[in-house]
């Protein structure tokens, strides 16, 4: 940790939701003012993690914060998906601060219509 | 050090609320998180509106009241929201400002989900250095 552990006090947890479609789940995750490349999405074992950093921007000279409540620094969120995915052909978007994560269900989890004989 | 709050958090009382709520929105606002910043030349305002576009962005000022809006596309089409952390609700906050803010050279950008919102003291204002002669 850069600053010597202190990150605990300045954590931050994007909220994510989960949604179904027929073929896809889509896991969507509030993230405003980040940068595309500081955004990490990796999975593993059906679960899906999403990292990151958000980068505070260098104040010029002269100029005095009189209100912060933004909160910068690393983040990770992990989703245990609730059906199988493929992990073949996932994307990711990252659109007003909002990065959506489509994934798609693998062959088993999707449903099957049976014809009756 | 300067201890004047110059861009300060307005109350305004239930029910006197300007801004156009939509038929959907009737659960109340969220306040979007804000920095400030301010300079010599003046301030510059930081608010996380994540899901607001610039087309969904409302910014209203009246007087020395400025009041940002940000209403956000919600939902998947095709999907069904199966787990939900974030709420629908649009965003909403009301500032007073600082009567050295030129209001006419105020501007807005919207990036990623975060709005800039650059508001230039008068020049009259702005602190000189004098010469002595």
């Amino acid at each position: 940790m850069e600053n010597g552990g202190s990150d605990v006090f300045n954590s931050w947890a994007p909220a994510l939701d989960l949604y179904e479609g027929k073929d896809n789940l889509v896991v969507t995750a509030e993230l405003p003012g980040l940068k595309k490349e500081n955004i990490d999405i990796a999975l593993h074992d059906n679960t899906l993690t999403i990292s990151g950093e958000r980068k505070e921007e260098k104040k010029c000279e002269g100029s005095q914060t009189s209100r912060q409540e933004r909160l910068f620094g690393r983040f990770t969120r992990s989703l245990i998906l609730p059906k199988q995915v493929s992990s073949g052909n996932v994307k990711a978007t990252y659109k007003d601060g909002i990065l959506a994560v489509t994934l798609p269900k693998a062959e088993e989890a999707k449903p099957k219509q049976i014809e009756v004989q | 050090m300067n201890n004047t709050v110059m861009l300060q958090e307005k109350k305004t009382p239930a029910g006197e609320e300007r801004g156009v709520q939509r038929p959907e929105q009737r659960r109340g606002w969220l306040q979007p998180q804000v920095n400030i910043v301010e300079g010599n030349e003046g301030y510059v305002l930081e608010a996380e509106m994540p899901g607001v576009s610039k087309e969904g962005l409302e910014i209203l000022l009246e007087g020395n009241e400025l009041t940002i809006i940000g209403h956000r596309n919600n939902g998947l089409e095709g999907s069904q929201l199966v787990y939900r952390e974030s709420t629908d609700r649009d965003f909403r906050r009301n500032f007073e400002l600082d009567p050295a803010i030129d209001t006419v050279r105020i501007s807005a950008r919207m990036e990623n989900g975060l709005l800039f919102l650059t508001l230039p003291k008068a020049e009259k204002v702005k602190p000189r250095k004098i010469s002595v002669e």
